[in-house]
């Protein structure tokens, strides 16, 4: 057991060590030596000594590699290289280059440094690097200081000014530098100077920076594509490494003949330009290189690149398998814990179980129905990795043959564990733990209290389903990630999850003192609330009505949902903050021992983000019974305002006669106001604001005014619109929208802004041409009078559809903002962890803080840091008020 | 039973190793209530317990949680620039722009603006002249006047006389008089900043004539505009100062837009240990890193809070610590600290992928693989959190004995005392079944025999040993051997 679970640990790679490419060592990995240009002959088989040499991989299924005779697949792929005829500069150590010809000697190679100020910079240097820091600025400086030295200080040479002209030409006193002049200078710098600009004569000499060899990249890297036609379509790569090839037969060819040296040149300068794309076609300088249709060639450094390049697309963002994606749907009557999944799905993903005793007569069971019978199993593994498709006909033959140790791929059942995720994955929250419930339908079901920390919703969003395929990873699921763990955000140390819209709504009308409906509650209603909810028993009845039945009241029912013992007191969304006040109005909540005593239950208690009540349950009786909570509010409250009718119509907007004629005289006066205003600005009677001009305070003074008399005709329709009026009742009890939201509906729209400021644009000297030019008024800049419900004028419409614009392209450029933020802040932060001695370390051992958050406390627990703990504790333990 | 006395509590509870503020509160809450020493003990036990359960557990990703926590209130925050709370006639960049700008760590905020307290050491509220600059209205004004720089358009109309070649500055005798300013002293100068154009001056007009050296028309027009940036009086970097009373104070406070703390310092009458601006990097030059790191604390708090995003101060300090804990104000980007991730592959999957991979070749970089990002990349489990602790073994090494202890010390990390009881006892049934592996030091062993560094470890050093044949490579604490083995 022992000796097969060892032999199961990867291998680990403990570091990866970067250098260059000498010559040498690009021959002798390769696997040939490419000298033609062509690929494929005309049977279609690769040409020897190729491009598509069957020694540099195979592609093609049925073909053999030649060097390490493994299939297509199998085979990794070799390199092979190109012999180039003279050397050419790579373009991504052309600054390099630059800088090193300028710091070295042209007549004896050496650095034009003394020996002591070489033996200076190589101390810094080491010490740099010792305490992990990034050597580049003391490296430029050692280039700048050897340039400035005019006389090499070992032969005396006078040293000449170099010009680098990209992307890849040196010149010297006029005179352009070959590649091989520039080679040889390099070859000569001793091992000691080139240790002192930091780089490693081991394994990069400045001399690889010219290329006399070129690595070609295995077949593999650049397969070709056969289309429909039966043609062959080269990989850019190949199109390039074709290029090259040519372009240096070329070059032999004419150099043999004893060509002009003009055209030796020319030849030499087109094949640095090919070599140079081939690594880079993205080099300022020279135009890039081109497909025949005109899209430019994607080669090396493109591949790389950005955020689909092979670093950020292929080696950062890996592909999983057992995976499902799905629209989401709400389903109260599911546990937070809990993901409904559609049978489709749970009959594709698999839990790999290994059979054992305990196990096997289950797992035969799962094998005996196969595939298509839920619950079932799809794949049988045995103990030597041989992996067996169950179908019909060999169900029963394999549940014979089943033996301890081999796998079963079982289709997933309830209770399994699997991670659930909402893109953007903007915090943790956003994947979690939950239980499978596998459900009918096609979508993924959820307890809508969920969606806050995933930001769901159920207008069309889809989410993502993992199973996870090991022991240890559903062990961890289930302690870390699940719902339950992830109520407290870390951001700000409160629930995250929590009811939302129709449960607090739900809630409210419920613990209402005076609803009609739920006021008074008989016994058969009573359960009927509770009946999704594990609690079966009543309290003693509230009293007794005049028919002799007992009723209950909602608070008593809701008092059933908390645990026992829980004392909490809060002023409720409705309330001032002022106890005396807020105690006569139902909006202080008392909860003593389990009991709500008074006060109504709404946002503030249990919403998202706010919950008071699961807050406390939390933190006093652990996440289990948080999370009951949280399954138990959701499907209270779900029957508690079925029972009382939540609806909203157009109608509801509707405000009586007398306070539209409010609304319209506070509007009125508004404008009289904003005349009046606009009569001094053009009397010059109108006062500046300290530090602005008069433009600038007739603007302001104006959007005040107006602000102002949205706000008091909101006040009075508000005033009008009493608990009983849906639109109020969610606006106060916080399920949903907002007064602001009822003013815009009921009585004013307000004024419309672009930028902060009114609108101001359009044609001259006015927004349009049904005013006046220069019309400073009102209507001219964007208020809209009217109400949504009344409907707004054309002006009207047109100014709300410039505002209503703005806040969309607001939205659009600040999520590719934030966007941009985040992926700072992680990629800066991601290292940092945590130690034993609760230090805060970077991956270097640098330590960041000397006491996470000065205080060792974890954010998400962070109560315990405010004064209010510990008044607590001396409440509870001397029995005295703090 | 008796009541503790002050000095008795402070005692008791001052060598407790418990934060500050904690300390703080049970000093004062004891003092208040009055306890009995029995009733302390029970407090000090509980707040012991209380603060054991919500300390923050080794392992934890407390940078990539700071960072998501930070991160994820950006998408709702407004992109608008809006007016300052209280003082409506500054703007002043805020949301996401605000946050962007703090984390870049710009040298220059795009809408600089200082908060200047002024002094009240006479400690007097009165209006009868005799309170200090905090109260006095008329020294508070005298204070900006001082400090605004005022241009000459601010107390004067210029003209420019095109028949005769010159410009003629009339000045306004009042606003000169309102900003404390006397004639000559402008007349001057104006000699002093333009040499080269003639300078006539009428006192009893209070008149100035430029006349440009050479009568051309594009010599005049330069003139014109030189007049109008030579800052006559205050500082030049303060364009606008606002006075206004604090919020809830009866003080005089003054609102700037532009910022020049260095020259702020000097002016008599600000109290400079209150007076702020909001550009971090010239509190980093004025007050050094220190200041810097709290600036930016304030800074992103005030920004997030104000937008009515809550997030913990940890969170934040755990950047402002990060940004400046080499010494100066470092950028949270390319720039910045991923620019100089020890990692060659994190660096190259952040951003200009190529130059940091040539880069890497140049110098022969090796990458250890000891963060997030590059340990993806090669797909293998990220040493951190869970993936942090693990079980290692180490077969006797049969002639030397003594260095296997001596290795196990090192190669110490757990995560908790309960969970290192676990691991004990794991690594125990482990041991067990192989008989070249050496037995299992328990915790007490070895439990004081090595600290962390510090002063502010708190407790947790326990110990397990490991048992495994895998290659035990620790980060820290890794056998000094091994390191040597590995630079060659």
């Amino acid at each position: 057991m022992m000796s097969k679970r060892i032999q199961q640990i990867p291998k680990r790679i403990s570091a990866i060590k970067f250098g260059l490419l000498s010559p040498k060592e690009i021959r002798n990995m390769s696997a040939t030596n490419v000298i033609t240009a062509d690929t494929y002959d005309e049977d279609g088989f690769p040409i020897e000594m190729g491009l598509m040499d069957t020694r540099l991989g195979v592609i093609d299924p049925g073909l053999k590699c030649k060097t390490c005779h493994s299939k297509a697949g199998e085979c990794p792929g070799h390199f092979g290289h190109i012999e180039l005829v003279v050397p050419v500069i790579h373009v991504g150590f052309n600054k390099t280059i630059r800088k090193l010809l300028r710091s070295v000697c042209g007549n004896c190679s050496r650095l034009l440094l003394n020996e002591t100020q070489k033996e200076d910079y190589l101390a810094q240097l080491n010490a740099v690097k010792g305490i992990g820091h990034m050597p580049d600025d003391l490296i430029n400086e050692v280039y700048k200081e050897a340039a400035k030295v005019k006389r090499c200080p070992y032969c005396d040479a006078e040293q000449n000014d170099i010009k680098f002209e990209k992307p890849t030409e040196y010149l010297e006193n006029g005179e352009r530098l070959t590649p091989t002049e520039i080679r040889d200078r390099f070859e000569n710098i001793p091992d000691e100077d080139i240790r002192v600009i930091g780089m490693d004569p081991e394994n990069a000499r400045p001399e690889w920076m010219v290329l006399t060899v070129l690595p070609v990249p295995p077949v593999t890297v650049r397969p070709s594509i056969t289309l429909e036609s039966g043609q062959r379509s080269e990989d850019d790569l190949t199109h390039k490494l074709v290029d090259i090839i040519r372009i240096n037969q070329r070059f032999q060819e004419n150099r043999d003949a004893g060509a002009p040296q003009l055209i030796i040149e020319d030849l030499w300068e087109l094949l640095q330009y090919h070599v140079t794309t081939f690594f880079d076609n993205s080099v300022s300088g020279i135009p890039p290189a081109r497909h025949r249709s005109g899209r430019p060639l994607k080669t090396l450094s493109q591949r790389l690149k950005g955020k689909e390049g092979r670093f950020r697309g292929s080696l950062s963002g890996k592909r999983v398998n057992f995976s499902a994606r799905t629209v989401i749907s709400p389903d109260p009557d599911l546990s937070i814990n809990e993901v409904g999944v559609p049978l489709p799905i749970a009959l594709i993903l698999t839990i790999p179980e290994h059979v054992t005793e305990r196990n096997v007569d289950f797992l035969k069971e799962h094998i005996r129905r196969g595939p298509a019978n839920y619950p079932g199993a799809n794949y049988v593994i045995r103990s030597d990795g041989g992996r067996i498709k169950i179908t019909d006909i060999n169900q029963e033959d394999l549940c014979e043959k089943l033996e301890y140790g081999w796998i079963v791929e079982r289709h997933l059942r309830d209770g399994d564990v699997v991670l659930f995720n909402r893109q953007p994955s903007l915090h943790k929250m956003s994947i979690m733990a939950h239980s499978v419930k596998v459900l009918d339908g096609k979508t993924f079901r959820m307890n809508p209290a969920v969606c806050p920390p995933y930001n769901a919703d159920f207008d069309g969003d889809e989410m993502n389903m993992h199973v996870l395929q090991t022991e240890e990873a559903r062990a961890e699921a289930k302690i870390l990630l699940q719902v339950q763990e992830n109520i407290l955000s870390p951001r700000f140390g409160g629930p995250i999850v929590g009811g939302i819209h129709d449960h607090i709504s739900g809630m409210f009308l419920l613990t209402r003192k005076d609803n009609p409906v739920t006021g008074r509650i008989n016994k058969d209603d009573a359960l009927d609330l509770l009946r999704k909810t594990d609690i079966r028993e009543l309290p003693a009845p509230a009293g007794v009505d005049e028919n002799g039945e007992e009723y209950w009241t909602g608070k008593q029912i809701f008092s059933q949902i908390l645990p026992e013992g829980l004392n909490i007191s809060f002023s409720s969304n409705v309330g001032t903050k002022d106890m005396e006040e807020d105690l006569k109005n139902d909006a202080y909540v008392v909860i003593e021992d389990g009991e709500l005593i008074a006060g109504t239950i709404d946002e503030t208690a249990m919403g998202a983000f706010k919950a008071q009540i699961l807050d406390t349950i939390i933190k006093e009786y652990g996440t289990t019974r948080g999370a009951q909570f949280v399954d138990d509010v959701t499907k209270l409250a779900i029957r508690a305002v079925m029972r009382t009718g939540l609806s909203f119509g157009i109608a509801d907007e509707d405000i009586p006669e007398e306070a539209k004629i409010q609304i319209d005289m506070v509007l009125t006066t508004a404008e009289d106001e904003v005349q009046k205003l606009i009569q001094a600005y053009k009397d010059e009677e109108l006062e500046p604001l300290p530090g602005r001009t008069l433009d600038e305070t007739i603007e302001m003074r104006i959007m005040q005014e107006l602000g102002r008399a949205r706000d008091k005709s909101g006040k009075i329709a508000d005033a009008h619109m009493g608990l009983e009026n849906p639109a109020a009742m969610m606006a106060r009890s916080g399920a949903r929208g907002s007064i602001l939201n009822i003013t815009q509906m009921a009585a004013c729209v307000g004024q419309q802004a672009v930028r902060g400021a009114r609108i101001n644009r359009g044609y001259r000297e006015r927004t349009l041409p049904h005013f006046e030019r220069g019309d400073l008024g009102a209507d001219a800049h964007g208020f809209v009078k009217s109400s949504y419900k009344s409907g707004l004028n054309p002006t009207e419409y047109f100014f709300h559809s410039i505002g209503g614009r703005e806040g969309l392209v607001d939205t659009a450029v600040r999520t590719s903002q934030s966007g941009y933020l985040q992926r700072r802040l992680v990629s800066a932060l991601q290292d940092l962890e945590v130690q034993p001695d609760y230090t805060v370390r970077d991956t270097r051992g640098v330590i960041v803080q000397f006491l996470y958050g000065e205080d060792g406390i974890d954010p998400t627990k962070s109560d315990f840091a405010k004064p209010e703990a510990i008044h607590r504790i001396f409440r509870n333990v001397t029995g005295k008020e703090v | 039973m008796a009541k503790m006395k002050d000095a008795e509590i402070q005692a008791m509870i001052q060598d407790l190793p418990l934060p500050k503020n904690i300390l703080k509160t049970m000093q004062a809450d004891a003092v208040s209530v009055g306890v009995t020493e029995k009733e302390m003990q029970e407090i000090i036990d509980r707040v012991m317990v209380g603060y054991k359960l919500s300390q923050i557990e080794a392992c934890d990703a407390a940078g990539v949680v700071a960072a998501q926590s930070i991160g994820e209130p950006g998408t709702q925050m407004t992109m608008r620039t809006f007016h300052y709370a209280g003082v409506a006639e500054i703007n002043v960049t805020l949301g996401l722009p605000r946050l962007i700008e703090i984390v870049d760590a710009r040298k220059i905020p795009s809408t600089p603006t200082m908060t200047i307290y002024l002094k009240n050491d006479s400690g007097l509220v009165d209006e009868d002249g005799k309170a200090d600059y905090a109260f006095d209205r008329d020294k508070a004004q005298s204070v900006a006047w001082d400090i605004e720089a005022t241009k000459i358009d601010h107390i004067a109309s210029v003209t420019t006389d095109l028949a005769q070649m010159k410009i003629v500055i009339n000045v306004n005798e009042k606003a000169m008089n309102k900003r404390h300013m006397v004639f000559m002293e402008i007349a001057e100068k104006f000699k002093e900043k333009i040499p080269d154009a003639m300078v006539e001056v009428s006192e009893e007009n209070f008149q100035i004539d430029l006349t440009p050296k050479d009568q051309r028309y594009r010599d005049l027009l330069q003139l014109t505009k030189k007049i109008n940036d030579i800052t006559l009086k205050g500082i030049e970097d303060i364009k606008r100062v606002v006075l206004r009373k604090g919020s809830d104070t009866e003080e005089y406070v003054l609102y700037t837009e532009g910022s020049a703390l260095k020259d702020i310092i000097s002016i008599p009458g600000v109290d400079m240990t209150r007076t702020t601006t909001n550009n971090v990097s010239e509190i980093f030059s004025v007050f050094g890193i220190e200041a810097a790191r709290n600036s930016i604390i304030t800074e992103a708090t005030n920004t997030l809070r104000e937008q009515g995003l809550n997030v913990d101060i940890r969170h934040i300090m755990l950047v402002a610590d990060l940004m400046t804990s080499d010494g100066e104000v470092k950028q949270i980007g390319r720039h910045g600290i991923s620019g100089e991730k020890a990692s060659v592959f994190a660096r190259a999957a952040f951003e200009v992928t190529v130059n940091h991979l040539l880069d890497a070749g140049m110098r022969g970089n090796v990458d250890e693989l000891q963060g997030v990002t590059e340990n993806v990349i090669v797909g293998q489990p990220i040493k951190m959190g869970t993936g942090d602790i693990r079980l290692i073994a180490r077969t006797i090494d049969s002639d030397n004995p003594n260095l296997v202890k001596s290795v196990e010390k090192k190669t110490v990390r757990t995560r908790s005392q309960k969970n290192a009881a676990d691991k004990a006892e794991l690594a125990g049934s482990v041991q067990v079944s192989k008989d070249d592996l050496i037995s299992v030091e328990t915790a007490d062993e070895v439990d004081d025999d090595e600290e962390w560094d510090d002063n502010v470890s708190m407790d947790i050093e326990e110990t397990v040993t490991e048992v495994v044949e895998e290659e035990p490579k620790k980060r820290r604490g890794r056998p000094p051997k091994a390191k040597a083995e590995d630079e060659e």
